[in-house]
């Protein structure tokens, strides 16, 4: 990171389960692991808790970077939450590029309560990433006026609209 | 809402690399907060008083703590409000110190992300809403599965602490691998006199149902309230009216039966009871071997039992017990040590198993306590001990280090001496693992009183040599090969997880790691608790371990399985899923989903299907949450609405007039 990017905070929201990564979080910071300050964690119970759209959510709402983190497959809390964690994660990471954004933007890993150091890395290595990519482009804000037209000349395309063939 | 916001200072901890006082005054400005404050150590009990006195003072009905992590501290906190007069869940933590102060250098920054954090916070506690803990009753019996020393001890420990006790063993009789060991370490205590009366008391104590020749079916239900299905195996024998006389064991024509109890050593009758201790001491037949029931002739046994207690027809039967608690003592079994080709894969009769020797041993094994190697008979001079067989050896997916076969290793040098006095035990070693309580003195014991030649080394062959067997190995502190005769070598096989483990497992959905032993609810101070409330583990089915260690995890069991069920009724955790039947379709992807069988399919008064959250099962992980496609069921205290709160108050919305709540 160069001096100037480490004077410009960008937005990077976390999403780490409780059991495992919210504490490789915590052994990380007991263990004075520096780490960029980018980051802002959202705790949940299990990965398999995360709604892709909440991470949809975050990069429309203007994210720079979001990272989710939960238990290594098979040392789930919830035995299986992680699977499906998986799952859903994996198939958002392939669709983001449809709907443009760049899925560099977003980054899944375990990292299990004990592996202080590993989330040192993984938070390093992120946000080192973002700040290469830099802050997300801008979504044009839209008036409600403007989306009231967008909505009608949809209506009026109907079937022959472009989406729908 | 009136929210009240507590910024801790812990001493430096946090207030050395965030600005506190900043941090209070940007908290007190976001939406309801009413009172905003920092302390030096909120959770002294001083700063607990603060709390307490401000939500009275400001009449607060939410508070906010950023201080430590909530792994850590939440529960206190909880507590604090919950003297206060407010509901805990109407409480939310911000970690500003592991997430922020002790992880960043620069103090602007850790005071912005500090603020964020407690925006974070503020937003999701606006939609926090008091939850309240649903108790229910319990059925006061516990199920025990295996009947091992660490079964034992755990299903003795509950029944004398007034529960009912159900033990279930897949072996005709209990006991489990210390049954097979003629001597234990340290002390050189007969095995089987140490277990034999607690074997004895199982038997006789009336809270204990035991269900030898017996396995686990199926389990439903939930923590206090499971109910099991137990498959019991057709011994073709009333155990109701056999004695345990042994007279058809006498008579039966059949005598090349395989012998499990003594590792297949020797053969026995068709019809036994495996060892004189046998609890419960009732015969059964192997079907596999019996010819009554493999060609329609014989019958002898039937013939001689003076109680007419034999049944040919007899068929396996299914019994439903319901139970609080469930103490899973599987036990381990061992490795095959076959995998191995430079100790023979089997070619070579004198190369057996540790537990193969013990059963030489034993008085009561097939040679009677005479040490008469397999191939021959003849007593062996030179033993070889190999450690390691399938321990500490990645080449055969075994990494782990198996704790015992080192003690077990020196003792079997000590008791081969003491056998026969002009014999001499080498043993190859990697390194010596004694840590117990008068462990190391053992070993040395056998090195230095019992002239037992340890050579730190791995052996890289075995081949024959007329009647003897030549193990070369390396020793590694010599630096030289060495070659040493054997009348004798004995594998220390290492511990593997038990064969029935991953099905059980999935029978129980409690999760075995990449080896197959159960994995605890938390490695340090969880070590007998599972990720299934109810369910506990006890001996070397959570991984590799002694006799003491599985007897006081036996014990560590019972007393969690006495704690859950000495109460008159639960209380569950309110943070679980809900579901709002306006909303359910009644697809049942959240019932496919669950990990832990806690949605039920319901029909409600129309006639259609609903999903309905078992409380008192769920454990609150939300990947229903996250399936359902309707929205209908919210994790509470996670709800959607309170986590979109949180993405919202760190990226705030840019398309005005457009709500996604």
């Amino acid at each position: 990171m160069s001096a100037q990017d480490e004077q410009r905070e960008l937005r990077i929201v976390g999403f780490l389960c409780n059991w495992c990564s919210y504490g490789g979080a915590d052994t990380a910071g007991v263990a004075r692991f520096i780490q960029p300050t980018d980051l802002r964690i959202i705790r949940v119970p299990c990965s398999g808790r995360i709604d892709p759209l909440f991470i949809v959510r975050a990069l429309l709402n203007g994210a720079d970077g979001v990272l989710v983190s939960g238990c290594h497959p098979r040392d789930c809390h919830y035995a299986e939450g992680n699977f499906y964690a998986r799952r859903r994660l994996e198939m958002l990471k392939r669709f983001l590029p449809i709907t443009g954004i760049d899925e560099r933007r977003f980054e899944y890993t375990w990292v299990s309560a004990s592996e202080g150091q590993r989330w040192q890395h993984v938070v390093t290595e992120f946000t080192r990433r973002i700040h290469e990519l830099g802050p997300a482009p801008f979504f044009n804000p839209v008036s409600e006026e403007e989306w009231a037209k967008l909505a009608l000349d949809g209506a009026a395309r109907g079937a022959s609209c472009a989406c729908h063939g | 809402m009136r929210i009240g916001v507590f910024i801790c200072h812990c001493g430096s901890n946090i207030a050395g690399t965030v600005d506190c006082e900043s941090v209070v005054e940007i908290a007190a400005g976001f939406p309801e907060v009413v009172y905003a404050t920092d302390s030096m150590y909120t959770c002294s009990e001083p700063g607990q008083e603060g709390i307490i006195t401000a939500i009275h003072e400001h009449n607060l009905d939410g508070v906010v703590v950023a201080s430590c992590s909530p792994r850590m501290h939440e529960p206190t906190f909880r507590r604090a409000v919950e003297r206060a007069g407010l509901n805990r869940y109407m409480f939310e933590m911000a970690n500003i110190r592991e997430h922020v102060s002790w992880i960043g250098k620069d103090k602007a920054h850790n005071t912005n992300k500090a603020a964020d954090l407690v925006l974070m916070a503020v937003e999701k506690l606006r939609r926090n809403r008091p939850l309240v803990a649903k108790s229910f009753t319990t059925v006061k019996k516990v199920l025990v599965i295996g009947g091992g020393v660490a079964g034992i001890q755990a299903a003795l420990d509950c029944a004398d602490g007034g529960l009912d006790v159900v033990m279930v063993e897949r072996d005709q009789s209990i006991g489990g691998k210390m049954a097979k060991l003629d001597k234990t370490f340290p002390t050189i205590d007969c095995s089987s006199c140490v277990l034999g009366p607690k074997m004895v008391d199982i038997a006789q104590h009336e809270k204990i149902s035991l269900y030898a020749c017996s396995e686990v079916e199926s389990v439903s239900g939930y923590v206090g309230n499971f109910s099991v299905t137990i498959r019991r195996r057709a011994t073709y024998v009333d155990w109701t009216k056999c004695t345990g006389c042994g007279v058809c064991t006498e008579k039966c024509p059949s005598k090349r039966s395989p012998d499990p109890f003594n590792e297949f050593l020797g053969t026995t009758t068709s019809i036994n009871i495996p060892f004189p201790q046998a609890i419960p001491k009732k015969a059964a037949i192997n079907p596999d071997t019996c010819m009554k029931l493999q060609k329609g002739k014989c019958g002898i046994c039937a013939k001689v039992c003076p109680v007419g207690c034999i049944d040919y027809e007899q068929q396996d039967e299914l019994v439903t017990v319901e139970v609080g608690a469930i103490v899973v003592a599987t036990g381990y079994d061992l490795f095959d040590w076959h995998k191995y080709p430079q100790y023979g894969e089997g070619r070579y009769p004198d190369v057996i198993t540790s537990l193969q020797y013990e059963r030489l041993l034993s008085a009561s094994g097939p040679t009677g306590g005479h040490i008469k190697r397999p191939s021959d008979g003849k007593e062996p001079k030179n033993v070889v001990f190999i450690q390691c067989v399938g321990s500490r050896d990645r080449s055969v997916d075994r990494p782990y280090c198996s704790g015992f076969c080192c003690m077990y290793t020196a003792k079997q040098a000590i008791l081969t001496k003491d056998h026969i006095p002009d014999s001499q035990s080498f043993v190859f070693y990697m390194d010596i693992r004694a840590p117990g309580k008068g462990y190391d003195e053992f070993t040395r014991r056998a090195m230095e009183e019992y002239g037992a030649q340890y050579v730190r080394g791995r052996v890289a062959m075995i081949y024959p040599h007329g009647d003897q067997l030549i193990v070369r190995g390396a020793d590694t502190l010599a630096g030289t090969q060495v070659e040493v005769p054997a009348d004798l070598v004995v594998l220390a096989t290492g511990v593997e997880a038990s064969q029935g483990a991953v099905k059980l497992g999935e029978t129980l959905r409690v999760v075995p790691d990449q080896f197959g032993f159960f994995v605890e609810s938390h490695p340090k101070l969880k070590p007998v608790e599972t990720n299934t409330a109810g369910v506990y583990l006890a001996g070397a089915c959570q991984g590799p371990k002694d006799i003491p260690t599985s007897v006081g995890q036996g014990s560590a069991a019972a007393a969690k399985a006495l704690g859950l069920l000495s109460k008159e009724q639960l209380e569950s955790d309110p943070a679980v899923s809900k579901v709002n039947v306006n909303r359910c379709v009644g697809c049942q992807k959240c019932i496919d989903t669950c990990p832990f069988g806690a949605i039920k399919a319901v029909t409600d008064r129309m006639g259609r299907l609903k999903a309905e959250v078992i409380e008192t099962v769920c454990q609150g992980c939300g990947i229903c949450t996250v399936t359902c496609p309707q929205g209908a069921i919210q994790l509470e205290h996670f709800t959607d609405n309170q986590i979109l709160a949180e993405v919202n108050a760190l990226c705030p919305p840019k398309m005005n007039n457009v709500s996604f709540e």
